[in-house]
């Protein structure tokens, strides 16, 4: 019989006012009880809308089935078979845009909460599972991976199951991209990351940290000397946006990147890190998207006393994931909307002091659909702040097409690839994630590594 | 992991080392950089490209002790490994097209120079260094320099060693002399680049400056490095490090690197043990 409560098992976490002082996890995954209790909430419908909302084309209603069974290995092998990085998805996609947006069980009330489920398999198997990972038999061929974010490391998983001899190359000294520099330890823990790449490393995927593809190696040279014959592209967004506004170079600016970086892949909350950062008292992060919401967070771990967002829209465009901007607001972010800095201003060393804003109003719809803010006249104000994080998104690398000859880009920088395969404009050459959309979601550059998993493997065979 | 090949102390402050690193070897060419990690929770410092053997597969950096992980770095010795070593990163210097170069080094600089001194030489290029330190004791790589150019200038600061003055007292000397320049490569302290690229655009000679602002992944990814250029924002990882020295704002960028310094200096107090000597 069905579990007909409207609502979702709700998932434990740490209580607001004591995770803005640390760096743990905040959310602590169900139970094995609230997992069976919330995998009978399930309807087993016939027409399964969710599984058409998954990027990678989880079979959700036969993995909840198994849970609600008892059986969680059976559930991870099912999530395992299209999903190489299940513990992670579990945490960072907006399953509300996604599975959970199409269930049939939120129409009147609460979906599934599929994505909690999914993190309860993986970590299940995590802890409890037998290490049994089998190495599939080579079939000889080399595929080349540039980038170990999501879409790199989904697209090298995929390719090592068929039997693909896999190298990743990373420019960082530790793989993992996004999921490693990005997205703090609090939302996504790194061991979580590693043991996902450990496993891709049992299947015999060959990752080369310290490799820079552009400048230590081009793509050509992978294709030609290296003996690789097919390159998948997933180098990431890559450069930071500034907003070229009075004083965006004092000391105490930041771009999200920087910030992230120097906490997340380099550890500067931790006492022991040789990576300095600044702890500030009060900041501002200029952006309204997840990077955003990650960056207040952090700097409210690292002892700020008040962390404002400042967004030139209001609540409704927010482009942040609900739950992430709910768990912002009970750690004491201020969100600050409706609000754009126009200059930031220096105290007598030359650091941050204050940053001059104007309020905003919303106007009629811009291109984006979204109604277009204008200034407010004479609404200029100060912001007293002593750190600025500008989260205003990224640009694409040029790092690579500039170095590959025959590889074609957007204006923007975008690589322009077919859109169901991921293929390039050069034989044999693949791309996806970020490089090709710009900034995105972790789990639809996972789907687009998959796709070029699967155009490259028929590639190869027919070749 | 990357084996330390070479060791050589050149002064009580500034260190050689060379690194087996094959593939960045092959690739590497003067003005461009590397970044390493000492060990596991080390951080990543940019340190510039001092030469390269793509034979031998190593590639050397020059380095002064300025903070914890220099320090850190100067205790491995011969033999021993680094965790990390990343590179070539940046572009690589323009030396083609040049009859008559001026090749302007201070202090480590200088070591940075002197690739880009060798490479301008070995192609026929007229090259005149000048160089400067502080201080007898501080003088490296002198023959160096002195094969790989045309005309060698050493400065002190306090005339213990070449001649009495700054670099800039010589290039200004050697131009009014009638040495024409078709470009004047400078690499050294922030304050001594201002200067040079101040002086040259006096006398309208293009000038190169070589800058090694503060960094973490070197591919353009944090924009930490970032400084303004004729206005406009670039990063030095990906769009330098070598920049128009006469559109460069020399005092944001000194202002820039100054950001971490009490951190450095408590960093360096933890990690030096006579430091911590005299505190017990």
């Amino acid at each position: 019989m069905a579990n007909m409560s409207p609502q979702k098992n709700e998932m434990p976490t740490q209580a607001p006012l004591v995770r803005k002082n640390n760096f743990a996890e905040v959310a602590l995954g169900y139970t094995e009880e609230q997992a069976i209790d919330e995998a009978k909430r399930c309807l087993n419908c016939k027409h399964r809308p969710c599984t058409a909302g998954c990027p990678v084309s989880v079979n959700i209603p036969e993995f909840i089935a198994e849970v609600a069974k008892g059986d969680f290995e059976a559930a991870y092998r099912i999530i395992s078979a299209t999903n190489s990085l299940p513990a992670v998805c579990g945490r960072v996609c907006p399953q509300e845009n996604q599975c959970e947006g199409r269930c049939v069980r939120g129409i009147k009330g609460e979906p599934v909460a599929i994505g909690r489920l999914e993190r309860f398999v993986a970590d299940w198997h995590n802890a409890n599972a037998e290490k049994s990972v089998q190495k599939p038999q080579s079939n000889g061929h080399k595929v080349a991976v540039v980038g170990s974010g999501p879409s790199g490391l989904a697209c090298a998983g995929d390719l090592a199951k068929k039997g693909y001899d896999v190298t990743v190359f990373e420019a960082l000294h530790t793989p993992g991209g996004v999921l490693v520099y990005g997205i703090p330890e609090f939302r996504l823990p790194k061991t979580i990351v590693a043991k996902e790449i450990d496993s891709l490393k049992s299947m015999g995927v060959t990752i080369a940290a310290n490799t820079v593809v552009g400048r230590t190696v081009s793509v050509d040279e992978l294709m030609s000397d290296e003996g690789f014959e097919a390159v998948f592209i997933g180098s990431g967004a890559g450069l930071p946006r500034f907003m070229n506004i009075p004083g965006e170079n004092l000391k105490g600016v930041y771009s999200a990147n920087e910030y992230l970086t120097r906490v997340n892949l380099m550890k500067a909350y931790l006492p022991d890190s040789q990576t300095p950062i600044y702890k500030a008292k009060k900041v501002a992060v200029v952006g309204g998207g997840n990077v955003a919401m990650d960056a207040a967070r952090s700097a409210l771990r690292l002892g700020a006393e008040e962390v404002y967002i400042v967004y030139r829209r209001s609540m409704e465009e927010l482009p942040a994931r609900a739950e992430e901007v709910e768990h912002a607001k009970e750690e004491g972010v201020i969100f600050r909307l409706l609000t754009n800095p126009i200059e930031i201003n220096p105290d007598e060393n030359g650091f941050v002091k204050s940053m001059t804003c104007v309020e905003m109003e919303l106007g009629e719809p811009d291109a984006s659909g979204r109604r277009k803010p204008v200034v407010k006249e004479n609404s200029e104000f100060e912001l007293e702040c002593d750190c600025v994080i500008m989260s205003i998104g990224t640009s694409p690398n040029p790092l690579i097409k500039s170095t590959t000859a025959g590889l074609e880009t957007h204006k923007w920088g975008g690589i322009i690839v077919e859109e169901q395969t991921g293929k390039t404009s050069k034989d044999g050459v693949y791309a996806g994630g970020d490089a090709v959309t710009g900034a995105a979601t972790v789990i639809l550059a996972m789907g687009a590594g998959k796709a070029a998993a699967k155009a490259i493997d028929e590639y190869l065979t027919q070749k | 992991m990357y084996k330390i090949v070479t060791k050589k102390v050149l002064n009580p402050y500034v260190t050689l080392m060379e690194i087996e690193a094959p593939a960045v070897a092959r690739k590497a060419n003067p003005g461009q950089f590397v970044i390493l990690r000492v060990d596991e929770s080390g951080e990543r410092i940019p340190l510039t490209v001092a030469d390269y053997d793509a034979v031998r597969g190593t590639v050397t950096v020059i380095f002064q002790i300025v903070g914890s992980t220099t320090e850190k770095l100067n205790h491995k010795n011969e033999g021993e490994y680094i965790s990390d070593f990343v590179g070539p990163l940046g572009k690589a210097t323009q030396t083609s097209g040049k009859k008559k170069v001026a090749v302007v080094g201070g202090g480590v600089g200088s070591a940075i120079a002197y690739p880009v001194a060798k490479k301008f030489f070995e192609q026929g290029t007229e090259v005149h260094a000048i160089i400067g330190f502080r201080t007898k004791d501080l003088v490296i790589l002198e023959d160096e320099f002195k094969a790989h150019s045309s005309r060698f200038v050493l400065m002190s600061d306090d005339g213990s060693v070449g001649k009495k003055g700054l670099v800039t007292d010589a290039l200004r000397e050697l131009i009014e002399s009638g040495e024409q320049y078709d470009e004047v490569i400078t690499i050294g302290p922030l304050i001594m680049m201002k200067f040079v690229c101040a002086l040259t655009k006096e006398y309208g000679i293009k000038t190169v400056a070589s800058m090694n602002p503060i960094m973490i992944d070197g591919t353009g990814m944090c924009g930490g490095c970032r400084l303004t250029v004729g206005g406009e924002v670039k990063f030095a990882c990906v769009d330098g490090p070598e920049f128009d020295g006469h559109l460069i704002d020399f005092d944001e960028a000194m202002a820039r690197s100054s950001m971490y310094k009490t951190f450095e200096r408590t960093r360096h107090e933890e990690s030096c043990n006579l430091f911590n000597m005299e505190a017990k």
